[in-house]
């Protein structure tokens, strides 16, 4: 076990804390279908990489490429900052690289039916919440979005409250999530070490740890 | 009370409920490679933090590797940067790294159980959806992103949610031809590719109970799958067995008292569960995947089903009422952390013996790690499938995702013994993928079409 982590580690923590996200406004885009997944939204030739800059070119790219339709093609969408997707989205692969692109392209949160828990998680650590709605409710969305790109949409972090034009309808987000985004604390790194003498003590409890 | 290993595990690794109202988790072993780390260890080094528990981290490079021979630096620049980059990462840090001049080198998910890290009654995580794969052990293993990985290196722990268990029994005895392959390909076929969200998979059942461990790991590998990010087996007699002598398992004394702890860690008769399943191994057919996603399966003597509205149809080029049975194939690929054990490539290779690849089929056999890769040679594996025409290749994740050289190009069709069909998966965008256990993938890549593996064993001795 390494200790040397040590004095300096409260300093660290506190200018750890993120920023409040209580709620996000912009406009939409809408990409349609369920079981979309992290290797249709970030294909793996663009993890042989070492950073994650320049990810935000490469989102969707095969998909896109297959239909110029796709409305990650659509100028009408430019400046879009809200994705709003449809049933288990996100599925499959954990590579981070994925939100990490989307939020690199502009997006500040999406609104899906459904999400796959890794790619909600990691989404939730770069600071881009993942609101869930009911199926009727997020088509409703899409197709507003589709007559009207231009539509503002507000999402509320701590209530879930989506409104878009005359279109309101209630959302959630893991509840952990979402009071980690209010108070600021969703990279929880810092509160991970804030108190490591604790981790120390499970670890010295654990069999395994100690050679049986 | 009567309890699950789920529970019992996160009980005794949990270190607090932190302000988020999230659980901080120890993780008790981090496995790491080369594509989902270099940016954790930036960000440490941003922040000053050195690796919480080196002693508990390993390292090895199975992502990106070229699996023909190849000399350093490597000729993809940026798969030699990544490589170059763990190597100075994992020196700096004190975590052993097994690269390719090393005997233990091999996927992530096959090194871990194979040399007795991945033990019962641990957590466990790694920058890999498929780490579920542990669980075939009883460990409790998480997949996760690369900030998460981050966490983990400097800490040595997660800030995690607790998961639902459904209990998923599968009883009875498999047909021949019939392998864990489809045994969970049908269990993801009926309860969905988002029926786990929210659930650790417990698998058990006299099915599961009579499974070698490799067997189980093929099983819990494809946990996530089925949206569930966690997957496990109870440990067992099977499970002590094959961890006795492994390099890392507990030796001697340690060992029994090791077992002894592994005992109370399993589930409880008369433990409560979320939900339960249950699944008649008699019923269970060679299963392959049409579609797009790894739900998307049929058994070979049903008809394909579905909305032929759904765009798996038209990419796929199949039509709802057709057969999966007869479909060409170019290109066979025997490998990946779902079925590149040894058990995989002695099965594959009692089918093509004496056969050869179909003439328009390229076929290939990536075995899991160099460990197994060895064994195998000297049983002359390698010899029986070069002589039935099949490329034997370095270790590696290689075909499954194509982040090295191994990649399918156009629309070639690939009958595939990894574990994911998405659109672009095998590093062709167009390019389609057939799951199938690695006997009916030997057996299409004779036939160069998908078959009945079953009309082929009868031929086969045993």
């Amino acid at each position: 076990m390494n200790n040397s982590q040590g004095s300096s580690l409260k300093a660290q923590v506190s200018s750890l804390n993120s920023q409040a996200i209580l709620s996000v406004s912009g406009r939409g885009l809408p990409v349609r279908g369920n079981d979309i997944d992290t290797d249709r939204i970030m294909p793996a030739r663009f993890l042989v990489s070492v950073s994650f800059e320049g990810l935000e070119r490469h989102v969707f790219e095969d998909d896109r490429a297959a239909d110029p339709m796709h409305p990650f093609n659509d100028p009408r969408y430019t400046g879009a900052s809200i994705l709003i997707v449809n049933a288990n989205f996100g599925c499959g692969s954990s590579r981070e690289h994925a939100p990490q692109g989307i939020a690199r392209a502009g997006f500040r949160a999406v609104i899906g039916e459904s999400f796959s828990e890794i790619f909600q998680g990691n989404a939730a650590v770069i600071g881009l919440p993942c609101f869930v709605a009911d199926h009727d409710a997020v088509t409703q969305l899409q197709t507003l979005v589709e007559r009207t790109p231009e539509v503002n949409i507000t999402a509320d972090v701590a209530s879930g409250a989506i409104t878009a034009g005359s279109l309101r309808f209630d959302a959630s987000l893991p509840s952990a999530l979402r009071d980690a985004f209010v108070s600021g604390q969703w990279n929880p790194t810092a509160m991970l070490l804030d108190r490591f003498e604790e981790v120390r003590a499970v670890a010295g409890r654990l069999p395994y740890i100690r050679g049986f | 009370m009567a309890d699950t290993l789920f529970h019992k595990v996160w009980n005794a690794h949990a270190v607090r409920r932190l302000p988020s109202g999230q659980t901080q988790l120890f993780v008790g072993l981090h496995l790491i490679h080369e594509v989902t780390t270099p940016q954790a260890f930036d960000m440490l080094r941003q922040h000053g933090w050195r690796v919480a528990f080196p002693e508990r981290t390993f390292a090895t490079l199975d992502h990106i590797v070229p699996t023909t021979p190849q000399k350093r630096p490597f000729l993809d620049l940026m798969a030699e940067e990544m490589t170059a980059s763990l190597e100075r990462n994992c020196r700096d840090a004190g975590i052993p790294l097994w690269m390719l001049d090393a005997d233990n080198q091999g996927i992530v998910h096959v090194i871990g159980p194979e040399l007795g890290l991945t033990q019962p009654g641990m957590t466990i995580a790694c920058g890999d959806s498929h780490t579920s794969t542990h669980g075939a052990l009883g460990a409790i293993a998480f997949g996760i992103g690369t900030s998460q990985v981050r966490d983990v290196l400097a800490s040595q722990c997660l800030a995690l949610d607790p998961l639902k268990v459904r209990r998923i029994e599968v009883n009875g005895r498999l047909n021949p031809g019939v392998y864990a392959k489809d045994v969970i390909l049908t269990i993801i076929r009926r309860l969905g590719v988002q029926g786990g969200v929210g659930f650790a998979y417990e698998y058990g059942g006299t099915t599961l109970d009579a499974m070698t461990i490799d067997e189980r790991l093929t099983i819990c590998n494809m946990s996530i799958e089925g949206g569930a990010r966690v997957g496990y087996v109870n440990p067992d007699e099977t499970t002590f067995a094959y961890l006795r002598g492994r390099p890392f398992a507990p030796a001697g004394d340690a060992f029994e008292r090791a077992v002894h702890w592994w005992r109370q860690m399993a589930s409880d008769p008369g433990a409560r569960y979320d939900d339960r399943v249950t699944f008649d191994a008699a019923g269970i057919e060679p299963t392959v995947t049409w579609g797009i996603n790894p739900g998307q399966s049929v058994g070979v003597s049903e008809p394909i089903a579905g909305d032929p509205a759904d765009e798996a149809f038209a990419f796929m080029g199949f039509t709802p009422g057709r057969r999966v049975t007869g479909t060409k194939i170019d290109v066979a690929f025997i490998g990946s952390c779902t079925n590149g054990r040894l058990s995989d490539l002695e099965e594959a290779a009692r089918l093509v013996r004496g056969h050869h690849v179909a003439r328009h089929v390229t076929a290939l056999v990536v075995p899991g790690s160099q460990a197994i890769s060895r064994a195998a040679e000297a049983r002359g594996l390698d010899e029986v499938f070069r002589q039935a025409g099949f490329e034997w290749r370095g270790a590696g994740c290689s075909m499954c995702l194509g982040m090295n050289p191994d990649r399918l190009e156009g629309r070639q069709v690939c009958a595939s013994s990894s574990n994911r069909n998405f659109k672009g998966r095998q590093g062709s965008p167009t390019g389609r993928t057939l799951l199938m256990s690695p006997a009916m993938v030997a057996a299409a890549a004779i036939a160069g079409e998908v078959v009945d593996v079953r009309t082929v064993l009868e031929a086969v001795p045993a």
